[in-house]
């Protein structure tokens, strides 16, 4: 007994064409496969906005902190480094010297904090299997999900036949 | 989608004017003993903080041609408002460079001809020095070459646009003469912005020199010019003139005074920074008289143009909202201002000048004066372009 079924689309517009008139007709879409983002489907499936730029911010944030930190214990407080002969007895006194050092560990960590978050939110570890339910969403094809659960109302071949008029090049279950 | 240039407006950039004019006369009779030279000061900063927004303008015009760029065209009657400005803003800093080529301020502390004599007890070897680059036939030659060149470039781009009009947006004869056009005029501004960055800014403190002061002056420029487009748009819109102009598109406008505010950061820490490390005595004068004598201007200068647009234009909603983007955008509008202040004061008033009643007056004038060109320009024409090719692409465009 499989769980979904599958309509397959060979174009990005005939896709969204074809999400848009599945939703009117009341059947519910669990995920579209793409092969590339596609303009405005996350509004025709209402995707709420991705928080990662908050996420971001936080990790930003958090590397700044943790970078001046380190500076300051090891260059003015473990062992006060003399350079030039520049004041060293508070941070703020050789700030902009450490200033390239913060930015270049915040864009580090907020970039991998990014993506590694990206990557555990999405179950998409390196090495993970494909969870893509036909070879050809990787390449040219697009694919849109029907949970049979989310749609108990309807028989499956109802669900065949809503899904045949928006002309998919193939209809299958997985 | 007409803009009528009201009696009502009108009016109020002929008191602005008014102010300026009173402020620069009350400034010359009243000022104590720089008085002439504080208000030369004040008219070279304003004059060349306005004469950077029109030219920043012309500069970003060219850049979405360069850049085949298609979802700017909405506004490209603004960039061309903004850019009608030039031909004034040349005058008013000729006028400057006049006063100071016969003595009438000392601003270009150069231009006193003992400083190369030998014989002269003012002789300056350090200046006698750099007599073959700074004196001031070449240096009239190139200010007027500088200027030449970016009225002849602002004018053809104008003159193509309204010939477009006519056109069907299928034809793109006129888009890709105005590529070739854009390409050589970034190269020629490329190196121009930063020759004229030493002739009319870094040459008021003669003795010191940066390489990146051409790049930085620039991206001040540029913010400058962005933020004042923005602040036009959202006049414009409000009047219910360019509701063409959608959400996207703010945003849009939005990253662009965000990301330049950074690339302005980014060049005055460069400078900064390699200065103050290196802390060799005659480079860490420039910032020395800065950070000593107008100690909160200078780091006020950093903060407003860094602090604000970074925390306050970060999120989506904020660069959406006309609201904030006016509140901001005024900010760092006066936070650039200040920049240029900072270019000039200390070099050329040395620790005498502040921000008064003249330095405000005179920006006030300046800014009447701005308005009046502009608006002017900006009635002239119907403030949608017709004949562009990508006009269709950017009145949809649209992000998420």
């Amino acid at each position: 007994m499989s769980k979904a079924i599958y309509a397959l689309y060979d174009d990005d517009e005939v896709m969204m064409d074809g999400a848009r008139s599945i939703l009117s007709k009341n059947l519910r879409i669990n995920d579209v496969y793409s092969p590339f983002p596609v303009h405005g489907l996350e509004n025709v499936l209402g995707i709420k906005w991705t928080r990662i730029a908050i996420t971001a911010f936080l990790y930003g944030l958090t590397a700044a902190t943790l970078a001046l930190l380190g500076l300051w214990y090891i260059m003015i407080e473990d062992w006060p480094m003399n350079i030039g002969g520049k004041p060293n007895e508070f941070l703020y006194q050789n700030l902009p010297a450490f200033i390239p050092v913060t930015f270049e560990f915040t864009v580090l960590c907020a970039s991998h904090g990014m993506a590694i978050t990206y990557l555990i939110r999405n179950r998409t570890f390196p090495g993970a299997k494909a969870r893509n339910p036909h070879p050809r969403t990787t390449d040219d094809h697009f694919a849109i999900e029907i949970m049979k659960e989310e749609n108990s109302g309807m028989s499956d071949d109802d669900i065949r036949d809503i899904l045949k008029e928006t002309n998919p090049v193939e209809i299958f279950e997985k | 989608m007409e803009y009528v240039f009201s009696d009502k407006t009108k009016r109020l950039t002929f008191i602005l004017m008014g102010v300026g004019l009173l402020s620069i006369l009350l400034g010359f009779f009243l000022g104590g003993d720089h008085a002439s030279q504080r208000v030369w000061t004040s008219i070279l900063i304003s004059g060349f903080f306005f004469f950077g927004i029109a030219l920043a303008s012309t500069f970003f015009l060219a850049l979405q041609y360069a850049a085949e760029a298609g979802w700017a065209v909405v506004f490209k009657r603004i960039f061309e408002g903004i850019s009608a400005y030039l031909p004034v803003a040349a005058i008013t800093l000729i006028l400057v460079f006049l006063a100071g080529t016969f003595h009438l301020h000392h601003i270009y502390h150069w231009m006193d001809p003992q400083l190369y004599d030998p014989a002269s007890e003012h002789y300056d070897a350090i200046i006698a020095h750099k007599e073959p680059f700074l004196n001031l036939p070449f240096w009239w030659i190139r200010t007027l070459a500088y200027l030449g060149i970016y009225i002849w470039f602002t004018r053809l781009f104008r003159k193509r646009s309204l010939e477009e009009d006519g056109l069907e947006p299928t034809n793109r004869s006129f888009f890709v003469k105005n590529q070739t056009l854009a390409a050589i005029f970034l190269v020629l501004f490329g190196y121009t912005s930063t020759t004229f960055s030493w002739d009319w800014i870094m040459s008021i403190d003669t003795h010191w020199f940066s390489t990146i002061f051409g790049w930085y002056i620039f991206s001040g420029m540029w913010i400058s010019g962005l933020v004042m487009m923005s602040l036009l748009v959202i006049y414009l819109k409000s009047k219910g003139l360019m509701d063409f102009v959608n959400d996207s598109h703010m945003q849009d406008l939005g990253k662009w005074v965000f990301g330049v505010s950074f690339l302005w950061t980014y060049l005055f820490f460069c400078q900064f920074m390699l200065y103050w490390y290196s802390d060799i005595p005659e480079e860490i004068i420039y910032f020395k008289a800065r950070i000593d004598d107008y100690t909160w201007v200078f780091w006020g200068t950093f903060i407003i143009n860094f602090i604000f647009p970074m925390l306050l234009l970060m999120s989506k909603d904020a660069k959406r909202n006309a609201g904030f983007m006016t509140f901001v955008g005024c900010i760092i509008f006066f936070g650039h201002w200040l920049d240029v202040f900072m270019f000039v004061t200390p070099g050329a008033m040395k620790d005498h000048g502040h921000i008064g009643l003249v330095e405000i007056g005179t920006f006030l004038g300046f800014l009447g004066l701005f308005l009046f060109v502009v608006l002017n320009a900006l009635s002239k024409r119907s403030l949608l372009v017709k004949g562009h090719p990508y006009l269709q692409e950017s009145l949809h465009h649209h992000i998420n």
